[in-house]
């Protein structure tokens, strides 16, 4: 960079792009150039405060200042204030690092995130980057699941799976051929952090399946990312073929992406295997476990994109540290996820221990309608809608099961009081009879008959013994459905019913069967 | 298929170029494929009919997707699809009469705190109002 060059970021994340980062970056582009002002536009990845997308920061003396909603109108105006010297303007927010929505959060996994040009790995390394793999590669393959083992960290996805006793199971598995096949088919709505992940700090997911790899003995991996993340997929494919050439991987390790095609049950780790092998995504009865008998038979590591961006910095920082987040069982950090109806929606990672009304209220303004919340769903379309009594509950694990929710991938959507509970709950089990794979019964015939009880409740026809049916079902569905799909689609079904009545027509004072 | 011939598992990455270079998997590519991998014509037709994400007819020039899910039905996602199919002239999951545009639904593009988004071929639009779909739909040529 010559004297007089100024760096001005422009994310390349896929929401920022969404609402038109690309315009904006060549508006800059050829403002500048137009005034003969020299500058070097970095498109970094986000840094998670979506309402203010496109977000422009300009390096200053002072650190980086940030500017939003940038469109390609505000351009002129932005630069005639003084934007490449961090001047004052109505769209500028100060020192990014000191907006309070960042600087109240405890940023571990996602600390380069928005920061780094996502594929330059000199930026990787200047950051902390590659530091947990070296740690690994000077340690036993035992020593690095002990170490993982010894943080607490449990799986991302949803599952919440101690992450250290996979590993260790398929250590201790014979054979010849181990895979470690990441998880980032992210379909639950209201998430979006394994999309940021691979979009904005790509070498983090890298290390982690090098790490994995070597703890366990794998030479090949897989990525299985959704066809509907196409950003997220070049992203990946670019990155891990400049890791290639770095030497970061290679003959020991190689690694691959494979694309889904449009199954949301392809999340569910079987079936993903199943459709990395070529085939329909279709559940495959457990045992034997994956880490047993997984990807072509072969024992292999399965974990979420998060799980094993969160392993560098383990490496790096030593279990102890990472451990000492969290409350009870639940260490660490989550990436939380904040959407739907909602003010100030983005990416907030916090120590599990936070609360729903500080997540909601302290960081997401409240509803971007105005309006009063109604319901939060809470891990996906498989989560439980959450009342306000239980908004004030510490987000842990164990905590949300006792109250029949779910923690799940972190993903929080808010939905006001315009909202009609009974439609929702429709929509799930509508959603399960579009996506259940057919394999079991519970799933594939439950839904659609789920589907048409909600319509004779919300009709009024002979509602009470319609609801003891659709009790009936949903108990059925938890208990003999194969997987998450079927057993969980009745979460938000129950909660909707048992905290929302009046919206199912009944009484308001029908006592809760949580 | 050559491309792919040592690749364990190749069926999904073969029928997704398929897909790319011809923009639908016709049936008269079935057999090719069933023969290069050693599998049943049905089983390689199973694959194809189980991902939504695999056409089997041409689709419109263009497709559009708007999401259906939670978080961008909380923001009012389910007017914005009826709107689209008026705007657009199809139904969902149908193609114009023309030929221009497909509407299909989906399920979740990643941009939740965005919502309620859309997908056109690749290029994914956030905080979509009914104005601005009818905006993107005039930029395909096909504005009611």
């Amino acid at each position: 960079m010559t004297a007089g060059t100024v760096r001005v970021y422009v994310p390349r994340d896929a929401a920022a792009l969404a609402c038109g980062a690309d315009e904006v970056a060549a508006a800059i582009a050829s403002a500048c150039a137009q005034r003969g002002q020299a500058v070097e536009i970095i498109r970094n990845g986000s840094r998670g405060l979506f309402w203010l997308e496109p977000m422009v920061e300009v390096a200053t003396p002072q650190g980086r200042i940030a500017y939003g909603p940038v469109s390609p109108a505000d351009v002129p105006a932005l630069l005639d204030a003084g934007l490449l010297h961090g001047s004052a303007h109505a769209l500028c927010h100060g020192l990014t690092d000191a907006i309070p929505y960042l600087a109240r959060q405890e940023r571990l996994t996602f600390t380069r995130m928005g920061v780094t040009d996502p594929l330059s790995l000199a930026d990787y390394e200047a950051h902390g980057g590659w530091a947990g793999l070296r740690r690994a590669q000077s340690m036993d393959g035992a020593a690095v699941v002990d170490e993982v083992l010894q943080s607490g960290l449990r799986g991302r996805g949803g599952a919440a799976f101690p992450a250290g006793i996979k590993w260790k199971t398929v250590r201790a598995a014979g054979g010849p051929q181990k895979y470690v096949v990441c998880n980032a088919d992210e379909g639950d709505s209201g998430t979006y952090s394994d999309r940021m992940t691979m979009e904005g700090d790509p070498y983090m997911l890298i290390e982690g399946m090098a790490i994995a790899a070597l703890a366990v003995g794998a030479t090949q991996g897989f990525i299985y990312i959704r066809s509907e993340y196409p950003h997220a997929i070049a992203t990946m494919t670019e990155a891990i073929a400049r890791a290639t050439a770095a030497g970061w991987l290679g003959d020991a390790f190689r690694l691959a992406v494979r694309k889904g095609a449009g199954s949301y049950v392809c999340g569910e780790e079987t079936a993903m295997l199943e459709s990395i092998e070529g085939k329909r995504g279709i559940v495959r009865a457990k045992p034997p476990l994956p880490a047993v008998q997984g990807l072509f038979g072969a024992p292999t590591v399965i974990n979420n994109v998060i799980t094993l961006a969160s392993v560098p910095l383990i490496l790096a920082q030593g279990a102890a540290f990472y451990r000492n987040y969290g409350v009870g069982r639940s260490h660490g950090t989550l990436p939380l996820q904040l959407a739907g109806n909602i003010k100030y929606g983005g990416l907030v990672e916090k120590a599990f221990g936070v609360t729903l009304r500080e997540l909601v209220f302290g960081f997401g303004g409240g509803t971007a309608s105005g309006r009063p919340v109604k319901a939060i769903q809470v891990g996906g379309p498989l989560g439980a809608y959450v009342p306000e009594s239980q908004w004030d509950l510490p987000l842990d694990y164990e905590a949300y099961a006792a109250v029949g929710a779910v923690v799940g991938h972190g993903g929080i959507v808010v939905h006001d009081d315009t909202a009609d509970m009974a439609q929702l709950a429709r929509y799930a089990m509508q959603f399960c009879a579009i996506e259940s794979c057919g394999k079991c019964t519970p799933c594939r015939i439950g839904s659609t008959r789920g589907v048409e009880v909600i319509d004779r409740i919300a009709a009024g026809q002979q509602r009470e013994q319609n609801v003891t049916l659709l009790r009936d079902l949903c108990d059925t569905m938890v208990h003999g459905s194969l997987c998450a799909m079927g057993g969980m689609t009745p979460y938000p079904v129950l909660s909707a019913l048992n905290h929302y009545p009046q919206d199912f027509g009944l009484p308001v004072q029908e006592p809760a069967h949580a | 298929m050559a491309q792919h011939a040592t690749t364990p598992g190749a069926l999904l990455p073969i029928l997704h170029a398929v897909q790319d270079a011809l923009g639908c998997i016709p049936p008269e590519v079935v057999g090719d494929i069933a023969q290069g991998l050693n599998l049943s014509r049905a089983e390689v037709h199973g694959v194809i009919s189980y991902y939504p994400h695999f056409r089997q007819q041409p689709g419109g020039r263009q497709v559009v997707q708007v999401c259906q899910a939670e978080s961008c039905k909380a923001m009012g996602a389910d007017a914005l699809m009826a709107h689209a199919a008026q705007v657009l002239g199809c139904g969902v999951h149908g193609t114009r009469a023309d030929g221009a545009v497909s509407l299909e639904p989906v399920y979740c593009l990643g941009l939740c705190a965005s919502s309620p988004a859309i997908m056109v071929g690749d290029r994914l639009h956030a905080r979509v109002t009914p104005q601005r779909l009818s905006e993107i739909a005039a930029g395909l040529g096909v504005a009611a």
